[in-house]
């Protein structure tokens, strides 16, 4: 039984980050402990069951994705790390992905191959492609995991070689929805974090989905002794003489830590250095940024009903782009659609069933707010609105064909994010103010995850373990 | 120990941190870094493993002697001979 009330390192959630940064730790001989509130691991990327159907949240695509063979990628990285063989992953390609403006503005497909993209700039903005080459340069000579760089807004650095608004926007719009946590702009790091993970290295997902990812972190940190406890949250971080003496958990039980790690973001750490006596002279303030999805289950493949071509579509509304925390509950504007069975998945390992995924911004105060029955009435309201904006962008599918084809629904919202993250605010990306040194008010209580700055899955694995690695293991 | 023991350990090491590396043909007397893709994390694992399985101290002062297999045989052998026998 996990019974010890003392650890080398207590880690505060179970999500990529908090499990990434556990298994390099126990690996290493420390006793670890991840106390997680929810009674699922995964965090923003988990999964849920309802009526005997499996859902995965948050992951579309697992970014990042470089085919065997290519090295010093943070792929790469990430599989060294954890000791994990690629097969274990079964990672499978995407089959080709677009971003969608008007519907009819322009269209640039793109795949795991970055010279398609390339050709498609070429083709579609032929003005621009000397300038396009340029800023892929700058993007491919940039060091955007060094702890210590310097903030840059990357709307400028992308204008300085590139003139058209809509081809501006547009390398925005996929850029900024797969993990931008600030609005409109964003710093240049983390623009090249995403350019890179989504442009130069690409899409893939095992058949299993996330639950296959997360199978295997799990089997690693039991292999290597270390210690979960479900449905425990941390209530607050104990301090003497302003450091963490350890953390006392929901039920008022106290465990002690010589190092606190911390996957929960910045603004909820903060919180709980705060209920323990510790105030943060300059908190930091919650993101901004939260989203709405609805999940259509269909009773066969996508491709049946003529959605065969893509594996994820970004769309936006006219020419321009807007990525801010919308005035109504949904901008319905803009989004991302995802077809999960849209890859290039080994004979056998096709899934059973149909998967229709479409993203929009949301604003969270309403969905916070609502008492339940406005709740479940909006979602349902919402629902329709978001799928119909998306469906713009795809081959047309009579009304009735798809409702005759539908088996199921479903629709996350804020509210369900703040439930599975902790993150104040449903805010999926976490806060605008990243802390790339994971540093906080306590010196041996330390950031990972999102509001550390890498993104994405496979960055927020990263992120736990150059965290684990630069503040406990590299001391010794 | 021999030196050569030695070289074989370091390899085995290599082998599990970068299971994508071959291994087959490196050379004793070049730098890792130029004939296998290992980046500041992967020298920092082999350090971690040295200490994990076999109880090897390298202080961060001492990195540069892990750069070849020879210069890794002449700093960490006499290290692994001076280590109490296993009883």
């Amino acid at each position: 039984m996990n019974s010890r009330s003392h650890y080398d390192v207590v880690i505060i959630g179970a999500g990529m980050a908090g499990l990434a940064a556990g298994i390099r730790l126990a690996h290493f001989g420390r006793q670890v402990c991840i106390f997680e509130r929810h009674n699922a691991v995964g965090g923003l990327n988990g999964f849920y069951s309802r009526e005997g159907r499996r859902y995965d949240v948050g992951l579309h695509a697992l970014t990042n994705y470089v085919p065997p063979g290519v090295k010093g990628t943070p792929l790469t990285k990430l599989l060294r790390q954890l000791r994990i063989d690629r097969d274990e992953l079964a990672l499978r390609g995407q089959l080709g992905s677009r971003i969608a403006f008007g519907p009819g503005a322009a269209d640039l497909r793109f795949t795991n191959d970055f010279q398609v993209l390339e050709a498609e700039v070429a083709r579609a903005f032929p003005a621009q492609i000397d300038g396009f080459r340029a800023l892929v340069a700058a993007v491919r000579a940039h060091d955007e995991v060094s702890l210590d760089a310097a903030p840059a807004s990357a709307r400028e650095v992308v204008r300085r070689h590139l003139s058209d608004p809509l081809l501006e926007d547009m390398l925005f719009c996929p850029v900024m929805f797969y993990g931008s946590p600030t609005e409109r702009d964003m710093d240049f790091s983390q623009f090249v974090i995403l350019f890179k993970a989504l442009f130069l290295e690409g899409f893939a997902r095992p058949a299993e989905g996330v639950r296959r990812i997360l199978r295997v972190l799990l089997a690693k940190y039991r292999e290597a002794g270390g210690e979960r406890r479900m449905k425990c949250g941390v209530r607050r971080i104990l301090l003497r003489e302003g450091r963490a003496a350890g953390v006392e958990l929901d039920d008022g039980a106290v465990i002690t830590a010589d190092h606190v790690l911390s996957s929960v973001g910045a603004p909820e750490t903060e919180a709980l250095l705060s209920a323990g006596g510790l105030p943060t002279p300059r908190p930091t303030e919650s993101g901004r940024l939260s989203f709405v999805e609805t999940i259509t289950v269909l009773d066969r493949a996508p491709a049946a009903l003529g959605w065969s071509g893509d594996t994820i579509v970004f769309f936006s509304e006219g020419r321009n782009f807007d990525y801010a925390c919308p005035a109504a509950p949904v901008d319905v504007r803009s989004g991302v659609i995802c077809f999960p069975n849209n890859f290039a998945y080994d004979p056998g390992e096709a899934l059973a069933e149909g998967w229709f995924r479409v993203t929009s911004l949301a604003r969270p105060e309403d969905w916070m707010a609502w008492p339940e029955p406005e709740y479940r009435a909006r979602k349902q309201e919402w629902f329709g609105a978001v799928q119909a904006s998306a469906r713009r962008f795809l081959p047309p599918v009579p009304d009735a064909e798809l409702a005759a084809a539908t088996v199921a629904t479903d629709m996350f919202t804020p509210r369900t994010i703040t439930r599975f993250t902790g993150h104040q605010r449903g805010a999926v990306y976490g806060s605008g103010v990243k802390h790339r040194r994971g540093l906080t008010a306590a010196p041996n209580v330390y950031l990972c995850g999102t509001d550390q700055g890498f993104l994405g899955i496979v960055g927020a694995m990263l992120s736990g373990i150059s965290m684990a690695n630069h503040h406990i293991l590299q001391r010794g | 120990m021999t030196k050569d023991d030695c070289k074989k350990l370091v390899l085995d090491i290599i082998a599990d941190i970068a299971p994508d590396e071959d291994l087959t043909n490196v050379k004793s007397d070049v730098r890792l870094r130029d004939q296998l893709q290992l980046d500041s994390m992967d020298f920092l694992d082999i350090v971690m493993e040295l200490r994990k399985r076999h109880g090897i101290e390298v202080p961060e002062a001492d990195y540069l002697q892990l750069a070849s297999l020879d210069s890794c045989a002449e700093y960490l052998t006499p290290k692994f001979n001076a280590l109490p026998a296993k009883g």
